[in-house]
């Protein structure tokens, strides 16, 4: 007889424990390379200040976020900021300009080659052999053409950001459905019209992946060639910390580079994923 | 008839490239000539032509080469062994997969090539720093794709090794790497090429080891048409490393 009416009541589930074991062994991680770091700090097997107490990087850490240490005039007003945020406005400027330059560049030529196939034959191999080359080669040429300024970290940063956007448009291009393409045609769309309602939705995915790869190495060769040579950037910070042998400092900016560069990289990822 | 179908579906736009890449050369040459372009900015494609004997014959380029070739070699070894190792290790115990798998993931997307400045105070101006930071930089897609691959492997294949009742060590050695072994090979040839991005280019910054020393000397003294020339040779030294990979990779995984 089937019973109606009738709840049976579930045995109460056991709570998870508050600390699983993988957070334990995160901690753990966490712990054991704190105290590794401390006692080689303390030791001093590798040369002083080389590698300096966790406090030390941590108090330098908040000079670096904190400290008042440059003095800015905007509109007749005097005041004072922490250099390291106008450094980090500089790289981000420089960054964003590239990947804008390199992005868009990248973004027609990827397209160009995605919907011609006979002009990916004949100059997507190029493309393709470049792609891995070391960019920060062709510094000396940039400083040449466009100078010691912001301009040739700029111009490194947009040839390093070119080339895996191309690569992956021109992939994604070719991913399409044809399906998608003919009932654009058959709407009688024109170029314009394909290219924004057809080509670039349809690929949205290896677009931003593109970009996200762009992004990374366009941060990378910028950075590079404001250690090699230039007055303001974040890598002038790193290479100028070097120079001074203020290796807390290095230490500082340093880390909140991979941690912006971090977050900024998983949050393009992130937008991909929607 | 399928011959001439495939020269001209491969031959004519390879033979349009190439001649385009010629006419694209010539104008430039043509262009500097009329005093166009400043000949103290961008040298004659044929004086970079030319000043090629001169950079091999001069600058020692077939040590530099080797010393490149050598940190390379180095580096792209202790990647292997390293890398692969560690992947395994995070596939064999699934806590510390868990614990640590991001994190790798993260590593992989910062800058670590900017600790240059750190290695240079630790290991001093030497080819160990060069190696080091190319390890370093290189290692997380080692690692996550050695991990992939042995994830990767089919369950009818670990069956079948159960099923002749293999022993874990001999699951691992006859069923599981040689199946991750085509994507273990991708993660080693990211590896490897990043390892050469970072080691070319940590020698420009650092003035020292091989090609990328060679680029930024000639830079330091002037020479233009030596400078583009060392590029081109740069340039030339990864496309043969990353088509010479690919060969290997395409070798390896029969169907790509």
């Amino acid at each position: 007889m089937a019973q109606t009416g009738h709840l049976t009541q579930s045995p109460p589930r056991a709570a998870a424990p508050w600390v699983t074991p993988v957070t334990r062994l995160r901690i753990i991680i966490l712990l054991t390379v704190l105290i590794a770091w401390e006692a080689v700090a303390a030791s001093g097997i590798l040369l002083r200040d080389v590698v300096p107490s966790t406090l030390t990087i941590g108090r330098s850490l908040m000079e670096v976020l904190f400290r008042p240490d440059l003095k800015v005039s905007l509109a007749g007003a005097a005041f004072s900021m922490p250099a390291f945020y106008w450094h980090l406005y500089v790289t981000i400027l420089e960054v964003a300009i590239a990947l804008l330059i390199g992005g868009t560049s990248g973004l027609a030529v990827g397209l160009a080659l995605g919907a011609n196939p006979f002009l990916a034959k004949a100059f997507e191999r190029y493309l393709y052999y470049l792609g891995p080359t070391p960019k920060i080669v062709f510094f000396p040429v940039m400083i040449m053409w466009f100078g010691v300024g912001p301009e040739s970290k700029i111009a490194m940063g947009t040839v390093s950001a070119f080339f895996p956007v191309v690569l992956s448009a021109a992939a994604g291009m070719r991913q399409i459905e044809g399906v998608l393409i003919r009932v654009g045609r058959s709407f009688r769309l024109n170029t314009w019209q394909m290219v924004t309602k057809i080509y670039l939705p349809a690929m949205r995915e290896p677009i931003v992946n593109g970009i996200r790869l762009g992004m990374g190495v366009a941060m990378i060769g910028t950075l590079l060639a404001e250690t090699k040579l230039s007055n303001k950037g974040v890598g002038f910070m790193i290479i100028d910390a070097y120079n001074t042998f203020d290796m807390p400092r290095m230490y500082a900016v340093l880390l909140m580079l991979f941690v912006i560069a971090i977050g900024a990289n998983s949050l393009v990822g992130r937008a991909s994923r929607r | 008839m399928s011959a001439r179908g495939a020269i001209q579906r491969e031959g004519i736009p390879f033979v349009f490239g190439i001649l385009c890449l010629l006419a694209v050369i010539t104008v430039i040459e043509m262009l500097i000539r009329w005093g166009m372009i400043n000949p103290f900015i961008v040298p004659k494609p044929t004086d970079i032509v030319m000043s090629f004997e001169r950079i091999i014959l001069e600058e020692n380029i077939l040590p530099r080469f080797m010393m490149t070739f050598g940190e390379a070699l180095m580096a792209s070894l202790m990647l292997s062994v390293v890398g692969i190792s560690l992947g395994v290790l995070l596939h064999r115990n699934t806590t510390v997969r868990l614990a640590t798998q991001n994190w790798v993931a993260a590593i992989a997307s910062a800058p670590l090539v900017l600790m240059y400045p750190l290695f240079l105070v630790i290991f001093g101006r030497s080819a160990w720093t060069i190696i080091m930071i190319a390890f370093v930089s290189a290692l997380p897609p080692v690692i996550l794709k050695t991990l992939e691959g042995l994830a990767g492997t089919r369950a009818v294949l670990i069956n079948v090794g159960r099923s002749f009742k293999l022993t874990p060590s001999q699951l691992y050695w006859k069923i599981l790497f040689p199946a991750a072994l085509p994507n273990i090979f991708v993660g080693v040839r990211l590896g490897m090429i990043f390892a050469l991005i970072n080691i070319v280019g940590v020698e420009f910054l650092i003035n020292f080891g091989g090609l990328g020393q060679l680029v930024n000397e000639l830079a330091e003294r002037y020479d233009l048409p030596g400078t583009y020339a060392a590029i081109c040779f740069v340039i030339l030294v990864s496309v043969v490393f990353f088509i010479g990979t690919e060969r290997i990779e395409r070798w390896l995984r029969p169907g790509t």
